[in-house]
């Protein structure tokens, strides 16, 4: 057993996992549902989400220049990072110029992308986590296993035990409104005395240099505003030419994700505190991260680069929530992760992603922004069969079907003659144990073939009229 | 189209011909009700989707060529299977985007190919008359059948003038059944997982029947409700609307 099938039996196994996974998935399929039929023109901003991000992903360079040009005007700083490791080191660099002991981070898939707790952690700043999920699975020691809700894995009671084992007077815990409080309580002060907060970005505006976040928890506002320093972390897929645009993709992101129509917070960051304001950071820095987004281009994985993450494909995915995001071993699961991370980590160590995936399509159909989840997953089949990934026994009896395949007459004869083997395995219609079949009659029982092939019953039937 | 009534290769697909003929001879009844002029070209096995699907282009390009040479000429293509129709009609143009003239004769081809249920009902407008089937059923949508060719409204309005058959609808319905063609057996843990929750819907609905318009994915439902003992019995619906439905369903024996 590979290390992904040693994930997913784990995962089967787990006698709460799944609870956990339909608690919240169920709710987000039906909001969406419900947020998507109230929205008559949801198929046309769709098309327009998607040709404005192919737009900008055809012209990224003309945008990144116009962003860094107005974001410099607003008096932020802009860093450039090629790698995560490059940008964790720039991030790291710019805590210790600031003599941070401590940094608040606001929930970023990127910042989980390139490792930034860890690169933290590994410089001995001490981090907290602000989202509540996020707050959660920091306590647990573990990675998010969804990108819109990371802790949707634990059930209201492992939080609950958790919060009691590491929260000061946690109180009953009785309630979610009691979890969120003693969360509130513990986490309030540490927010006040963080010398920097990290946050991620949702879009990057060009034409105005400003950076866009949205929470529900309002606490991007609390990492970014109290602290001296705001450090903003930004794939450069982020990019939108202006305001309009960055409306129309919230509307879709947010609907998408939650099936709200907004969420509670969403905040427009426009460089540091200026004179005349009340609040705001006095350093502002932007650091815009490539790794890998420029090989996915290359890689012929463009249509990737429009992903909002809004967590959709897999909320709608049957497999994603059979074994969680965990099991994927990557820091994207679901749909989108089986397309981006064998381009970021390797084919040859991710190549069950892609091929663990019934190609049903739904996650093609619910994606606000048209990805053809799909197709970019048998893409990664393509390249791992020309790379000779696939393996042995599967690649060659698929050569030996498609020899027989080619050749009619020997494919009705070999078809013919186990046909008549196959029942020999059956007792009453049904086989439930047959060699070369395990995979299948392991859980399900095969009917037995009703007795010649369609064409040698269809060639007697002609021959006798 | 050259020929009225148009010629019509029935394409069976590899499981038809393997696993359930009489899917194969309820489409050529169907077929012959609207009076096409059916033929089963010998050459067919198989549309190439298996290989298709495990990356191998170069193999499924063969098979395409193969298929393409033998479907010329016929007026339509029909195939009582959403996802055999689908590769022939959305991948097979898509393999041969470097090679013009492969590439004209696919979508040639793509052109000319239907799926079963929907070419009856859009192509034809065909209702049945004077079929009987009075129980309870319920359907699944198939996903490529689906999503790629808009196989949804069809089926449920021929089987509404079923006399006597009742549909349950299903929770769910549009969601895969695990199926997934060589997925199933490459993550037979995980198909079971999902065909699980599937068949707990099915039985859910309390219906007598499970119908379809995918043997692949009727045999995964059906092979599943049969280990756990339900007693929902599993036809492709066109088996229904050939009046076939009094004779044994997927896996039972005449
Ligand atoms: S691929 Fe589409 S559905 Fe999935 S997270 Fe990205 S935008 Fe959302």
């Amino acid at each position: 057993m590979n290390a992904f099938q040693g994930r997913v039996t784990a995962a089967l196994a787990d006698p709460t996992l799944k609870t956990a996974i339909d608690r919240t998935t169920n709710t987000a399929r039906s909001k969406r549902a419900a947020a998507i039929a109230a929205w008559p023109e949801f198929a046309q901003a769709r098309e327009l989400g998607r040709d404005m991000k192919d737009h900008v992903i055809a012209n990224m360079e003309y945008y990144l220049t116009m962003f860094e040009a107005n974001a410099v005007k607003t008096g932020a700083k802009i860093h450039w990072a090629r790698t995560g490791q490059e940008a964790c080191e720039i991030v790291v660099g710019i805590c210790k110029a600031a003599k941070a002991k401590s940094v608040t981070r606001s929930k970023s898939m990127l910042g989980e992308e390139i490792g930034l707790p860890h690169a933290l952690e590994a410089a001995g700043i001490e981090r907290v986590e602000t989202d509540l999920a996020e707050h959660i699975i920091q306590l647990a020691g573990e990675t998010p296993s969804h990108i819109i809700w990371p802790a949707l894995h634990k059930t209201r009671e492992q939080v609950g035990e958790l919060f009691r084992a590491h929260h000061t007077d946690p109180g009953e815990l009785a309630t979610v409104e009691e979890m969120v409080s003693s969360a509130r309580r513990n986490l309030r002060e540490k927010f006040m005395a963080a010398d920097v907060g990290i946050s991620g970005a949702n879009f990057l505006i060009a034409d105005t240099g400003a950076i866009c976040t949205v929470t529900n928890e309002g606490n991007a506002e609390l990492t970014t505003t109290p602290p001296r320093v705001h450090i903003v972390t930004a794939g450069i897929e982020k990019l939108v030419p202006s305001m309009v645009e960055a409306m129309t993709m919230l509307r879709l992101l947010v609907r998408s994700a939650t099936g709200a129509e907004l969420t509670q917070y969403t905040t427009f960051h426009a460089g540091p505190k200026q004179p005349g304001d009340v609040d705001g950071p006095e350093e502002f820095h932007i650091v815009l991260v490539d790794a890998g987004r420029t090989t996915m281009l290359a890689e012929g994985l463009a249509e990737m680069l429009r992903c909002l993450r809004c967590g959709a494909c897999m909320n709608h995915c049957v497999v994603y929530r059979q074994i969680g995001g965990h099991a994927y071993g990557a820091t994207y699961p679901g749909p989108m992760g089986s397309v981006i991370t064998p381009s970021l980590d390797g084919l040859e160590t991710s190549q069950d992603l892609p091929r663990a995936c019934t190609l049903n399509g739904q996650c093609h159909e619910v994606c606000p922004v048209a990805i053809p989840l799909p197709t970019l997953i048998r893409g990664w089949r393509t390249k791992a069969w020309v790379q000779g990934y696939e393996p042995l026994h599967t690649a060659w009896a698929l050569r030996i079907w498609e020899f027989f395949a080619l050749r009619p007459v020997l494919y009705q004869l070999a078809s013919n003659l186990a046909l008549r083997i196959m029942p020999l395995f059956a007792k009453g219609g049904w086989i439930s144990k047959m060699p070369l079949a395990g995979g299948w009659t392991r859980y399900r029982d095969m009917p037995i073939p009703q007795g010649g092939s369609f064409l040698a019953q269809y060639k007697k039937r002609q021959a006798a009229k | 189209m050259k020929n009225n009534p148009p010629r019509v290769a029935l394409f069976a697909t590899c499981l038809v011909d393997a696993m359930r003929p009489q899917i194969g001879f309820a489409a050529l009844a169907l077929l012959e009700q609207v009076n096409c002029l059916v033929e089963v070209p010998m050459g067919q096995t198989c549309c190439g989707q298996p290989a298709l699907n495990s990356g191998d282009q170069d193999g499924t390009r063969k098979i395409a060529k193969h298929n393409i040479k033998l479907l010329a000429g016929f007026d339509h293509v029909v195939v009582p299977s959403g996802s055999c129709a689908a590769t022939i009609k959305k991948d097979y143009p898509d393999l041969f985007e470097t090679d013009p003239v492969w590439h004209a004769k696919a979508v040639d081809l793509a052109n000319r190919t239907y799926e079963l249920l929907s070419y009856m009902s859009d192509i034809w407008g065909w209702r049945p008359k004077n079929v009987s089937c009075a129980t309870t059923a319920t359907y699944h949508d198939s996903c490529s059948g689906l999503r790629s060719l808009n196989v949804q409204a069809q089926p449920r309005a021929m089987l509404a003038s079923v006399a006597g058959l009742e549909m349950r609808p299903l929770e769910g319905a549009n969601v895969c059944c695990g199926f997934g063609g060589t997925f199933c057996v490459k993550y037979p843990d995980i198909s079971n997982a999902i065909v699980a929750e599937k068949a707990a819907a099915i039985n859910a609905t309390g219906a007598d029947l499970l119908l379809g318009g995918d043997l692949g994915c009727l045999m995964n439902m059906a092979g599943k409700l049969h280990r756990d003992g339900s007693k929902i019995r599993a036809f492709h619906a066109a088996e229904i609307l050939a009046g076939m439905g009094d004779g044994p369903a997927i896996g039972e024996t005449a």
